[in-house]
């Protein structure tokens, strides 16, 4: 049982009780403690269950490593799954609870497969559920689902905010404790651009928590006033709740900083993802300490011997009255020693070296401590709760000499360095055998954009574990980095002996209790587990970890990697390099998906680009259509109207009297030098260059492979000057296009483009009564026999200097008017105004579709889709005959462009005069290879028009330009036909008359 | 929070000319408009609502009265005739923000990935970038002041975001 020990606690303040609650229970921590030390503190070391067996599991680790004590933690909005009690801050108000269990933590239905767990193996899911295949679907799948995942997703909108922040730096540092600190140090006085980060609330690491001497003073001493004298260098900057997170290629590094999780009353952004460019990386993330495996490992209170010591020491909280340290190293002393300094028991120190000897196992004898060597735990015995150990030795089988009753194990299998982010891109491990862990191989560093190394790791990342060479590393690092000289600071470390390897305990344990080894605690992988898939063939790490779903959990193996991978050595009678590690990958530990959007939500979710415009069309209440990122208005509905009866009304009443289109959205790209016409002629495929100033001319440009890419209306401004307005989605894009061929095929060409879109607002004045209305505004003769279709001019109309255009895009008598966008809102209030006597409205993107089917005109995007050339769109005609070469002409004479057996546009009225569904296919006689209808045609377009009373579409057809009149068939979503007449496209007006007045 | 206004500025005039910047006619031009010296690469020389930007190796941004805009046109278009360029207003096309007050830097670089540290951004220098997802330019006409043009139709999105920036508060990363 855990508990408050009377006295210490270095990071607690007992003065400043906070209360929380677990499960509803309320309970009472200090300031300073982490949720896990004040659930310890309270009594409670049951947190949770595990993932597959449901076994009761307690708290291992005392940091990042935690595998066990996952909780949810806050409630409505702010309620998220899997936070590690480890990590999270005590704070008052705080709310957990246990995860993974039901109907309660104590009680648990689920535990249930545990008693089944021999018929649970690795690859059980596999090996079951294949057959009978439709089993998967409709029972395997809802069962395993139900059951599957640790902690419930959250249900609502996350009311937190987030930001990015972007840091350019020298040297980037990964990690606070002493080795970090002394690589800052030395960085900081060479005149580097530092930032040092580190994961928890307070500088220094292990170092302090262990009580090392550095400079003839304590470890806590000397990180203070390292920590001073950097807060007094302006060239550093220092984080704390700041964790490294993920290395990237390029110098890119992200840490992700929690301002606010420790906090009660929160005000500003709950967590930063810092996005940092760094010129080197140096990795200061020490060593996690590796469990041991033996049966019952898992069992509440048995946990890491390092995270015993943090419990006491840090937060003085006592996991257990009487503790079995079970280790293969001198380090699990110090736990021991800390546990008799506590005054608390040391039922035994189980070592598994037949003749340990170090300064610490000296100490530890002379304070009389019972040292067992060569022996071993043969199991735990206990089930929510350690209730004391067998003891074996480590050489045989398992037999019991003994039985030592205790409530805590304090295990340690020895350290493994933090390499992660060495490894994140690319950095190379070397097995260390003397020490048993991989460390960086420093002559296979992951490499930066120069050639040389990106990340150096030092201290106990770098695989040394005793505090004198932590700081002659990191400062022998350093000066190679900074090529300045500085002072190592000295140390005083007892002597330790060597450790042992230790995959299994004892070394030849019979199945029975290698079953209830445990080496992966949150995804419930034991070493037979891994030992099964090793029989069953899997030979790579990486293919027994997806078998076995070994460190596949959130804390993706931080605990379980190395005895992982050393059990299927030794399965596998590999040595432990020939097998390697699985890869690493970014973040370090989970990071929130609200610091990976940062400021990307709501409102600012995508930047919404609004015409000069918008803001009347939002106020009419306008129904949006977005087009790219622009937002068009797709209907103008009144009072009850629905979207359709909208847009018919819209239509007619531009064909009767007068519509308003804000075409502001379309693309405008001045194309202006002395080979601006050979250029043109180029993108086109027509003759560009032929155009006369003051004229405008419909082209199309392909892409180099010959499919249509846009269309637009090009306007001749001057001898040297193209204005060339493409469709709303294409404008950025064809300038790229445009520059593309300048800067690489055509760069001695002399010719600038400029992208004008938005220097414009441009006002579709179309109907019968268009050119009434702007002769009403006044200042230019725009009568029929002076400015001609496809004529434009400059000039001013009701005081606002414009560009008109004489162009339809409906059929109709039609005038795109622009203006400076500054003034297009105040020119389509004039034009309201002034068009209220002709009975004016807007109109929306659909009825301008509408309209332009009714006339046959086509739509990109709608009959094209990246696969369409014009001449399958019957435009011919705006191909010339007489250019040597366009963008795409060559493609276009393959023999597949050519073929006569490519489906072309038509017109289709149904016979029924429905509508054809979007997207229908024309069938035709028998099927194809897979058993598919065939088909003999696609429709485009398709719409209800109101002008005709009846459907009308447009599509693709086999040799549909010599099939007018014929009926075909066109499939519908019910599985029946709808049959269509082959017609001309043009459906309205043929002859032109309504736009020739 | 920051100590951070955020002006957008609508009277501003700006022609984009695209040409051969080391050309003596191109700059004695472009200086005459703009009453101050041509800069060099990655500079901005601003003198009131009057300046030069470079934008890039053939390409700078004339700031000027936007009054002066169509004055200016037909005194480049005379100046240059004969030599290949493009000049075009884009006053319209552009929103121009002044931010000034405190923590400017750490405000703005929590939307843009550009290096806004004194040694690399300061009065005289122009940074072309992003701000989150859209494009902008950035320079500083004096200490403690940061202008910055954005398309026009993405000024809302620009505002907002700034405000945002703002509201989260100062991060203490550069000097303020």
């Amino acid at each position: 049982m855990s508990t408050r020990l009377a006295t210490g606690g270095r990071l607690i303040d007992r003065k400043r009780p906070v209360e929380f609650t677990f499960n509803g229970r309320r309970m009472r921590g200090f300031a300073g403690d982490t949720l896990a030390s004040a659930l310890l503190g309270a009594g409670q070391s049951l947190v949770g269950r595990s993932f597959k067996y449901h076994r009761p599991r307690g708290i291992v680790a005392s940091g990042a490593e935690e595998p066990n004590a996952l909780v949810n933690l806050g409630k409505g909005p702010r309620f998220e799954p899997n936070q590690r009690a480890t990590t999270q801050e005590l704070y008052a108000g705080l709310s957990a609870t246990s995860q993974n269990h039901w109907p309660s933590l104590d009680f648990d239905v689920g535990a249930i497969n545990a008693a089944l767990s021999r018929f649970l193996p690795a690859g059980f899911y596999y090996k079951m559920f294949m057959h009978p295949r439709s089993f998967w679907k409709h029972v395997y799948e809802p069962f395993i689902r139900q059951s599957a995942g640790l902690g419930k997703a959250p249900k609502d909108a996350d009311p937190d905010t987030y930001e990015h922040f972007y840091a350019h730096v020298d040297l980037l540092v990964v990690g606070g404790g002493i080795a970090g600190l002394q690589a800052a140090l030395q960085a900081g006085r060479a005149g580097k651009r530092v930032l040092l980060v580190e994961q928890t609330a307070h500088w220094g690491g292990r170092a302090v928590t262990d009580g090392a001497r550095i400079d003839g003073t304590s470890a806590d001493e000397w990180v203070k006033s390292a920590v001073q004298a950097l807060e007094h260098m302006e060239n550093v900057t220092l984080r704390t709740r700041c964790m490294g997170a993920g290395v990237y290629d390029h110098g890119y590094v992200t840490a992700y900083e929690r301002l606010t999780d420790h906090l009660s009353e929160t005000e500003g952004p709950r967590h930063r993802l810092w996005r940092i460019r760094t010129e080197h990386t140096v990795v200061a993330t020490g060593a996690l300490e590796r469990p041991l495996s033996f049966a019952g490992n898992d069992i509440p209170g048995v946990m890491l011997a390092s995270a015993v010591r943090d419990y006491i020491t840090d937060w003085a909280v006592s996991p257990g009255d009487r503790t079995v340290v079970v280790t293969n190293n001198d380090d699990a002393y110090r736990t021991a020693l800390a546990i008799h300094e506590a005054g608390l028991q040391v039922a035994a120190i189980v070592d598994a070296r037949p003749a340990p000897e170090g300064a610490l196992v000296t100490r530890a004898r002379e304070l009389g401590l019972p040292v067992l060597t060569g022996k071993g735990i043969a199991k735990v015995k206990g089930g929510k709760q350690v209730e004391g150990v067998a003891i074996c030795a480590q050489a045989g089988e398992g037999s019991v000499l003994q039985e030592i009753p205790c409530d805590c194990v304090a295990m340690s299998g020895g350290w493994s360095p933090v390499v992660h982010l060495w490894s994140h891109t690319g950095g190379k491990l070397i097995w260390d055998a003397e020490r048993a862990f991989f460390r960086p191989d420093p002559d296979r560093p992951p490499l930066g954009a120069d050639g040389g190394a990106a990340v150096t790791c030092i201290g106990a990342a770098n695989g040394h574990l005793r505090t004198g060479e932590i700081l002659s590393d990191a400062q022998a690092a350093l000066e190679r980095l900074s090529g300045e000289a500085g002072a190592v600071p000295a140390a005083e470390d007892p002597d330790e002996g060597a450790m042992l390897p230790v995959w299994m305990m004892p070394q030849g344990a019979k199945l029975e209790l290698r079953r209830k080894m445990w080496l992966d605690y949150q995804n419930d992988v034991k070493v037979t587990d891994v030992q099964l898939a090793a029989q069953e063939g899997y030979e790579s790490v990486e293919h027994t970890k997806r078998y076995t779903t070994l460190g596949m959990a959130t804390d993706q193996g931080k605990l379980s990697n190395i005895n992982g991978l050393a059990t299927l050595a030794q399965a596998l009678g590999e040595d432990i390099p020939q097998v390697g590690t699985t890869t690493f990958r970014p973040p370090y530990t989970p990071i929130s998906m609200g610091s990976i959007a940062g400021e990307a939500r709501g409102e600012l979710f995508q930047p919404i680009r609004k015409t000069p415009i918008h803001d009347w069309h939002e106020a009419q209440g306008a129904y949006w259509e977005p087009v790219g990122h622009w937002r068009r208005p797709y209907c103008f509905p009144r009072q009850g109207e629905s979207h359709e009866e909208a847009v018919a009304r819209e239509v007619k009443n531009t064909r009767q009297g007068l519509g308003l289109l804000d075409a502001s959205t379309l693309g405008k790209i001045i194309v202006k030098g002395p080979d601006a016409g050979r250029f043109m002629d180029m993108l086109y495929t027509n003759m560009m260059s032929t155009l006369k100033p003051g004229r405008c001319r419909y082209g199309l440009m392909c892409s180099e492979n010959g499919f249509l890419s846009d269309d637009g209306v090009v306007a001749r401004i001057d001898e040297e000057t193209w204005l060339c307005h493409t469709t709303t989605g294409g404008a950025d894009r064809i300038h790229a296009h445009m520059e593309e061929f300048l800067q690489t095929e055509w760069w001695d060409w002399k010719v600038y483009t400029a992208n004008v879109t938005e220097q414009w607002a441009q006002i579709g004045v179309v109907g019968p009564k268009s050119r009434a209305v702007l002769e009403k505004l006044g200042g230019m003769d725009l009568s029929a026999d002076t400015f001609k279709f496809m004529d434009w001019q400059d000039g001013t109309l009701g005081g606002f200097p414009v560009r008109v255009f004489r162009i339809s895009f409906s059929g109709e008598l039609s005038f795109e008017v622009a203006t400076p966008a500054g003034q297009g809102r105040a020119l389509w209030d004039a034009l309201l105004e002034a068009g209220a006597e002709f009975g004016v409205m807007p109109y929306g993107t659909e009825a301008l579709h509408i309209m332009r089917a009714e006339k046959g005109f086509i739509m990109i995007g709608d009959e094209t889709d990246g696969t369409v050339i014009p001449q399958d769109l019957g435009l011919d005609w705006a191909i010339s005959k007489k250019k040597d070469d366009y963008i795409g002409k060559r493609a276009q004479d393959r023999s597949h462009m050519t073929d006569p057996g490519r489906w072309k546009l038509v017109g289709l009225e149904t016979t029924d005069g429905s509508v054809i569904p979007d997207g229908s296919y024309a069938v035709a006689e028998g099927t194809n290879a897979n058993g598919q209808r065939n088909t003999q045609g696609r429709v485009t377009s398709t719409y209800h028009s109101p002008t005709l009373d009846r459907g009308i579409a447009m599509g693709l057809v086999l040799h549909g330009p010599d099939r007018m009149g014929e009926v075909i068939e066109f499939n519908k979503v019910d599985g029946t036909t709808v049959a269509a007449k082959i017609v001309s496209p043009v459906f309205f007006d043929p002859d032109g008359e309504k736009q020739n007045v | 929070m920051s100590e951070l206004t955020v002006t957008r500025l609508t009277d501003r005039g700006m022609i984009s000319l695209r040409g051969d910047l080391s050309d003596d006619a191109l700059r004695s031009a472009c200086t005459g408009l703009s009453g101050g010296d041509f800069p060099e690469a990655g500079h901005a020389i601003v003198s009131g609502d009057k300046g030069l930007l470079w934008m890039s190796p053939d390409e700078v941004l004339i700031l000027l009265p936007q009054e002066e805009v169509g004055q200016a046109l037909e005194t480049l278009g005379s100046a240059l005739a004969g030599s290949h360029h493009l000049a075009v207003d884009v006053s319209d096309a552009r929103a121009l923000f002044r931010l000034e007050g405190s923590g400017l830097r750490d405000t703005l670089q929590k939307l843009t990935p550009a290096d806004l540290s004194p040694a690399t951004f300061g009065p005289g220098r122009i940074r072309r970038t992003r701000l989150a997802q859209v494009a902008a330019a950035l320079w500083m006409p004096g200490e403690g002041q940061v202008d910055l043009v954005c398309f026009r139709s993405v000024a809302d999105y620009v505002q907002r975001l700034l405000e945002v920036a703002a509201e989260g508060g100062p991060v203490g990363f550069h000097p303020a």
